[in-house]
């Protein structure tokens, strides 16, 4: 795909746009063109300002400066509505869609066709639902509700609602961090058929495989500002990372060897009807095991009925030697297990606290005498670790949900590091943070092995797995499929054990 | 007992960021709902004082005291559940059971002495009740409390039917509404004030009260970090229950009259006073010290109306009227404000982060 300027105008472009939020500049003069029949990607580090670009596209934020273009004119996008009638949708990472209501209901929500006595025509409406999915290539019944559908799925439902609005551009941002490699190439082979419909798609992704698997061109964005734009051909990983980030990142997955120690970790017998069954598994002082497989193998459920925030049917969870109470998060912790969950805003922060709120939550009684809390002694251990994990934050007094996606994941850590866990559970701890940031989170899970600490990590990243696990468990459907140590771990023998196909360990 | 919102004393950078911390802090807890509050305390007491006569007399300042004493009780235990996300609207009934089974003990000859600490245990054990239909039962607060409303007051007409007891020996009657020596304030004064700090205490500065704030903003991390929700749920409750009974003993004394339908609807007055104190109905926000603002100011513009003999239906309109502005006014306050910011252009470009 070479490229050469179409003669017609791009559908949108934004040209000279900046925008600030009190003394942050989120976007600073920053150009783009979208061109129709193109996928164009959108790289850049959290906080590099790739989400506020997607909210002034889709009009939910006015930029102060500059102008967005639809088609070479200069277009006011007031509201989302605005955006949405000049041809704009927007796909988020996770579709908010209306539970109850039916997939067709979610797709011509305010503007159902009717029938001539102004009821909805439900028959018109299923059948214009159909023939948007038999376009996308998907069987998803129109009739059944939202609830219960997989991300992908709603994802589609997202699409197919920016199909019957005839949208000519469409944004997704970080479509595929919640999807299965299965799910992720049915989403591509819609992208590109919506390309080769004459759409002009921009892709924000982390994951540098998928960018050039799918996309045209390539932005790079960094601290607010346009960095370059380039098509993919002349284009390799190394540049991309060394532009967003300013500088060479060092080895992504610097796993050091670590001294073997004893048991800390023993599940036995863990079973969950309907969830998981039969789960059990060692893990070692100095060792990091990684629970590998896809999205809803139900590796998220096994460690949070270790932690006990979810409960468990039978087995047991010995930390220590010592057995562990069912469904007693605190007292998983006395007994020195912390867990950094896999959904950093809805269960590892309290958004609107503070961020010394957020950091201190788990030591509450630690850092008190006489059962007054010590604000000395708080804001101390929130700047020790702020101080550790190099985090970026305008005060420790501020929102933890003004910071970037990298530095709450930073927040999650430092909350249950301060705990001082023999055994750390970590949930997808890299999902959604930029790479520099990555890079300082394999760090520091290396060095607190090596310190001996038992690690557990909970990955989607395959990447990931292999270069930081001494030891992968590979979960299909509920079940462990495969035990493969670091020197037998690669890309095809987890996958075979993931997608079930592997003989058990 | 500083106020648990907004940036805290420790707001300090991290990175140096441009500004005045000092001067910045000061401008957010002016903005604060308790502040407001406060305020419009202080600007109908000024007011009243001037406007109504016989307003600011020590005599009337100690009826004021005795006629926002149960309402200020109740308020204590309620601001710390409204800040969990729940709600307790049993109180009154609680309160009006409890004055029942007063009543009926003293009917039948069981000394006062043995039957307080009595009502305050079956407060208690009203409020268990709903703490575990709530925590257990995993059902709704709202429609716990509404059950448990019209059941508790049930049962008081069961205890009592339309009956008053009301010979209680002066000496307890005249002790509930005797002042301190030498002042006009009832000694009631001083029980508000002492459980005051101590629900001051539990809320702002113990880490059981910081976990509340947790529960109240996002439940889910709360439980991810440990806390133990139930546990924190029933426990308030069950003081929200034992403190409606307590002011269910004084009201009782007080008017010397214990029946089935005491202080009934007085919940929406308590619910109107921590909200009109600036926490939350969402849970997560406020502070104590807005809520006794609350209870005050409400207190303090009833009295005045009555004493300018306004008529009790128009009362209730100015008491409507003064929530509403109280909800209304910040949210409005808060959208100029963002309109304002929308408005005028960035001054000077930011310096760009090194």
């Amino acid at each position: 795909m070479d490229a050469a300027p179409p003669p017609a105008p791009p559908p949108l472009s934004l040209v000279g746009v900046a925008k600030s939020f009190g003394t942050v500049a989120a976007l600073r003069d920053v150009s783009l063109d979208l061109r129709a029949g193109e996928i164009h990607a959108l790289c850049g580090e959290n906080g590099a300002g790739k989400s506020t670009l997607v909210k002034t596209i889709a009009g939910v934020h006015r930029p102060d400066a500059g102008r967005v273009e639809v088609d070479g004119r200069p277009a006011v996008f007031t509201r989302p509505a605005d955006a949405q009638r000049a041809g704009v949708a927007v796909i988020y990472q996770e579709p908010t869609l209306f539970p109850d209501l039916s997939v067709a209901e979610n797709i011509f929500m305010g503007r159902q066709p009717l029938t001539r006595g102004r009821r909805i025509d439900r028959a018109a409406m299923h059948a214009a639902a159909a023939a948007l999915f038999a376009r996308l290539g998907v069987r998803i019944a129109p009739d059944r509700p939202a609830r219960g559908l997989s991300i992908a799925d709603q994802q589609l439902v997202e699409i197919a609602k920016a199909m019957s609005l005839d949208a000519r551009v469409l944004v997704m941002d970080e479509p595929t961090a919640a999807l299965s490699g299965v799910e992720v190439e049915r989403l591509f082979a819609v992208a590109r058929s919506l390309r080769d419909g004459g759409a002009a798609v921009l892709f924000i992704s982390h994951r540098f495989d998928e960018v050039f698997a799918l996309c045209d061109r390539v932005t790079v964005m960094r601290d607010g500002a346009h960095v370059s734009t380039d098509p993919v051909a002349d284009l390799t990983v190394d540049a991309v990372v060394r532009r967003m980030v300013g500088r060479d990142v060092a080895a992504l997955f610097p796993k050091q060897d670590a001294e073997r120690g004893g048991a800390v970790l023993e599940v036995a017998g863990l079973s969950r009807s309907g969830v998981f069954s039969d789960i059990t598994f060692t893990v070692h002082a100095g060792e990091i095991v990684a629970l590998a497989g896809l999205v809803g193998a139900g590796r998220s459920e096994v460690v949070r009925a270790v932690f006990g925030v979810d409960r468990y049917d039978s087995g047991s969870v010995r930390v220590a030697g010592r057995a562990l109470r069912a469904g007693r998060p605190a007292a998983a912790m006395a007994a020195g297990v912390a867990l950094v969950p896999e959904d950093r805003r809805q269960q590892g922060l309290v958004m609107e606290l503070s961020v010394e709120r957020n950091a201190t939550l788990t030591r509450r009684w630690a850092l008190s005498r006489f059962g007054l809390l010590r604000r000395r002694a708080e804001e101390r251990a929130t700047r020790e670790w702020a101080d550790r994990l190099r985090l970026k934050a305008g005060g420790l007094g501020d929102a933890v949900s003004t910071l970037s996606g990298g530095n709450q994941q930073k927040v999650v850590l430092a909350k249950w590091l301060a705990t001082g866990p023999r055994v750390l559970i970590v949930d997808e701890p890299t999902r959604g943070i930029d790479v520099g940031t990555k890079a300082e989170v394999h760090r520091l899970l290396s060095e607190l092995a090596a310190g001996g600490m038992a690690v557990v990590m909970v990955s989607s990243e395959l990447p990931e797995v292999l270069g930081m696990a001494d030891r992968v468990l590979v979960m299909h459907e509920g079940r462990i499929t495969a035990e493969l140590p670091r020197s037998e771990a690669t890309e095809e023998t987890v996958m075979y054990a993931a997608t079930g196909q592997g003989a058990a360990a | 007992m500083a106020p648990d919102i907004g940036p805290s004393a420790a707001g300090a950078a991290v990175e140096g960021r441009a500004g005045r911390p000092g001067r910045s802090a000061w401008r957010s807890l002016l903005r604060t709902r308790e502040t407001s509050v406060l305020g419009a305390l202080a600007v109908s007491v000024l007011a009243a004082s001037l406007l109504v006569e016989g307003f600011a007399t020590g005599r009337n300042g100690g009826f004021l005291v005795l006629d926002i004493a149960c309402v200020a009780l109740i308020a204590l235990p309620m601001t710390l559940i409204v800040i969990t996300g729940e709600i307790d609207l049993s109180v009154a009934s609680t309160l009006g059971l409890t004055s029942a089974v007063m009543g009926q003990l003293w009917w039948v000859g069981v000394p006062l002495e043995t039957i307080v600490p009595l009502c305050l245990l079956l407060g208690a054990v009203l409020g268990v009740v709903n703490g575990l239909l709530v925590t257990v039962a995993g059902l709704p607060s709202l429609a716990v409390t509404i059950g448990t409303m019209a059941l508790y007051r049930g049962l008081a007409y069961v205890v009592l039917g339309d009956r008053a007891v009301a010979d209680f020996p002066m000496s307890w009657t005249g002790g509930a509404t005797s002042r301190l020596p030498g002042t006009d304030l009832p000694w009631v004064a001083l029980l508000v004030a002492g459980l005051a700090v101590v629900f001051g205490v539990v809320l702002h500065a113990t880490p059981f009260g910081r976990a509340l704030y947790a529960i109240g903003s996002n439940e889910e991390a709360a439980r991810f970090s440990g806390i133990g929700v139930p546990a924190a749920k029933l426990g308030l409750f069950t003081a929200s229950g034992a403190v409606a009974a307590l002011a269910g003993v004084f009201w009782t004394l007080q008017y010397g009259s214990a029946r089935a339908d005491n202080a009934f609807g007085l919940e929406l007055s308590v619910v109107a006073a921590v909200l009109l104190g600036g926490v939350s109905i969402f849970g997560g926000r406020g502070a104590l010290v807005g809520v006794l603002g609350g209870v005050l100011l409400l207190g303090t513009v009833r009295n005045a109306l009555q004493l300018a003999d306004v008529s009790a239906d128009a009362l209730n309109i100015v008491t409507g009227l003064l929530l509403v502005v109280s909800v209304v006014l910040p949210n409005t306050a808060a959208r100029l404000r963002e309109r304002r910011r929308a408005a005028a252009p960035p001054q000077g470009p930011p310096a760009p982060p090194p």
